[in-house]
């Protein structure tokens, strides 16, 4: 492996279990699994897209990322140091940092911006931190001789954000996590922002962590895709690979759930019936095989690991159609048609 | 054939603190058995209309003025009785979040029982067989079990199925939808979208569906009324609008979707953002953002130009594209 392929962050059985406590004693009743063993790597200057349904553990992910969330297991290592043994997450922090989705929400309403936008930089003791916001500013679009001293609620969403991608950026990090970060902004605001997002990855070398369930926006801005379900990685592949062939059949449908462009070719059939299960108490074997139309008895009752579709494909995949050992009728046929 | 719905020169103004011209000389027509898709971005007016042809906006707050005919009646008038006849009977409306439009202490059989006992008169033991066909009809899974469930109890797609049942339970005529999938996951989306698709040929009602998302606006309808600002800018088919686009921000819109860019190619961001709508736009109220606006399209309200049958373009120079073929 050269230099340049080691990755930049890399991710190893991350773990999350949410106790459901109930009951006049307060016992715990139940887990919800929301992450559950999830691995990939982040080469320097790629962004990887995560997308998946509600409850597929997307922004658990993302959260346990910057340590908002503590893990239950797995090992999170950046540049090759292991948060908690090598790196603080004080210092794990000036390296990662987020956007939200909520742009009102993540901004403190009684700080004004340029404020906001500084505060990290004075808690971290960087040298010259309203200098630093004001440069920020000014990069994202917003004059700050015009906006420094104004409060959230007298910007629009599409401001705010901007205001949000600034502070993320002030404590100049490597990585940048953006979860759902433009999925309140209306289209025309969205474009911009995306814009905004490109030119800002290639002037500081940012890499970014990107989270949607837009899957036209994850193709837009991502060099590889991670697709979950259910507090597991179904599928990992480099865009244009898992545009061509979406090796899961959670892929496939979430692909053709999309709606058409094409007024001639409307949906006729939707790909899957009823709504996403709960994590609590998942299915056993694969997570999938409740709702998918390929499940044989092994998906019932074996988990299928996530690896190569073939030897040395970068396209990724957890499921017993591609093993040919799984024990699976069409084992090695792919999915049908 | 009369049209189901005539709106003529509606103005919507909230008064208060701050003004705020939300509607600004919309018309509309709907024609019966038709499904209409009104697109727009947060701001533009869409929700407004459907709560205008609800006479659910507060009176004391907004001045409303213009022409709103149901099937010939006048709506702007309607009050008591007929009022309440109407809202529910003829038309009805699916809201964004079942979670907040349910009650959360009647079970979902109540809520839809006591609809139909209201606008059909039937007893309580008919009501309630109504509501379980209506359940059935929107395809929830062992209906007869999930009429005695309460709202906390279903899924984010189910509270949407039994939104649906509810308001065609007294077979409208007319269904209001406001981004009734919005608030769905991807694969709960698109069953949502068939099923109301399927549903409306089955009691072949009229539908305006408001969205901000052109692909479900194309699944769901046949024709397509673009807002900005509080005004149509652009209707046709959906097939026309889609295909031929004549309103730059109707252009600006499906290039901002993202559907056939390149990978990291420049989008062609609609720069800006839309009028606060303080006072009532006296001129384009796109041409601050529009790349083709000229010194006119600044001083006075655009033409309205009509290239063909119930196809319009609010815009001064779609005359010249038209012209230009």
């Amino acid at each position: 492996m050269s230099a340049t392929d080691k990755p930049l962050l890399s991710v190893r059985e991350l773990k999350k279990h949410f106790p459901i406590k109930g009951g006049i004693l307060g016992r715990t009743q139940a887990m919800v699994q929301a992450v559950d063993g999830v691995s990939f790597d982040v080469r320097a200057g790629e962004t990887l897209g995560i997308v998946g349904e509600s409850g597929c553990g997307k922004s658990t992910t993302a959260k346990l990322l910057i340590g908002l969330v503590d893990r239950d297991e797995g090992d999170i290592d950046l540049d090759g140091k292991s948060l908690g043994r090598d790196i603080s997450l004080r210092a794990l922090r000036r390296d990662i940092q987020m956007v939200f989705q909520d742009s009102y929400a993540s901004l403190n309403p009684r700080m004004t911006i340029l404020d906001s936008i500084a505060f990290g930089a004075r808690v971290q003791g960087l040298d010259d931190p309203v200098g630093r916001a004001r440069r920020l500013m000014a990069r994202v679009g917003l004059d700050p001789d015009r906006f420094a001293g104004r409060y959230p609620h007298e910007l629009s969403g599409g401001q705010r954000q901007r205001i949000n991608i600034a502070r993320a950026l002030v404590m100049s990090p490597k990585v940048v996590v953006l979860d759902e970060a433009v999925s309140a902004l209306d289209k025309s605001v969205e474009a911009q922002v995306l814009n905004l997002l490109s030119d800002l990855r290639a002037e500081f070398g940012l890499t970014y962590i990107f989270i949607s369930h837009d899957l036209n926006v994850v193709r837009y801005i991502s060099d590889r895709i991670l697709v979950m379900y259910l507090g597991e990685v179904v599928e990992l592949a480099p865009v244009d690979m898992i545009w061509a062939e979406q090796a899961h059949p959670y892929t496939r449908s979430l692909f053709s759930a999309m709606p058409s462009m094409d007024p001639d070719n409307r949906t006729q059939k939707p790909p899957l019936t009823g709504d996403p299960p709960n994590p609590i108490d998942p299915p056993p074997g694969c997570r999938f095989h409740t709702r998918c139309a390929f499940a044989a008895d092994v998906c019932k009752t074996r988990h299928p690991a996530l690896g190569p579709m073939v030897a040395g494909s970068p396209h990724w995949v957890a499921c017993h159609l591609h093993d040919p050992a799984s024990g699976h009728p069409r084992a090695g046929q792919g999915v049908p048609a | 054939m009369t049209p189901l719905l005539q709106i003529d020169n509606l103005d919507v103004r909230f008064k208060g603190a701050r003004t705020v011209h939300a509607i600004n000389d919309l018309s509309l027509t709907l024609m019966p058995g038709e499904t209409l898709a009104l697109l727009g971005e947060s701001g533009s007016g869409k929700s407004v209309t459907l709560k205008t042809l609800l006479r659910l906006l507060k009176e004391k707050r907004t001045d409303l003025s213009g022409d709103i005919r149901f099937d010939g009646t006048d709506i702007m008038t309607l009050s008591g009785r007929a009022l309440r006849s109407y809202r529910g009977g003829d038309v009805s409306m699916v809201f964004q979040d079942p979670g907040l439009a349910l009650d959360p202490v009647y079970t979902v059989g109540q809520q839809i029982a006591e609809t139909v006992m209201r606008h059909k008169g039937l007893s309580r033991e008919n009501a309630m067989d109504v509501a379980l066909d209506m359940l059935q009809r929107v395809r929830i899974p062992s209906p007869k079990r999930r009429l005695a469930n309460y709202p906390h109890e279903l899924s984010g797609g189910m509270r949407q199925r039994v939104m649906i049942a509810l308001a065609l339970a007294c077979r409208p005529r007319l269904l209001l939808a406001d981004e009734p999938t919005t608030a769905l996951d991807a694969t709960v989306q698109i069953q949502i979208l068939l099923l109301l698709r399927e549903l409306q040929r089955e009691f072949g009602m009229g539908v305006i569906f408001v969205t901000h998302d052109i692909g479900v606006a194309v699944e769901i309808s046949e024709r397509i009324a673009v807002m900005y600002a509080g005004q149509i800018v652009e209707e046709g088919t959906t097939h026309e609008v889609i295909r031929n686009p004549r309103h730059p921000y109707t252009q600006g819109l499906l290039a901002a979707n993202l559907h056939d860019v390149a990978r990291g190619a420049r989008l062609d961001a609609i720069p800006g953002a839309p009028p606060s709508l303080e006072v009532r736009p006296d001129s384009c109220s796109f041409a601050p953002r529009c790349p083709m606006a000229l010194p006119a399209c600044r001083q006075a309200l655009p033409p309205v130009l009509t290239p063909g049958p119930r196809r319009r373009v609010a815009c001064l120079r779609a005359g010249e594209t038209l012209a230009a073929e």
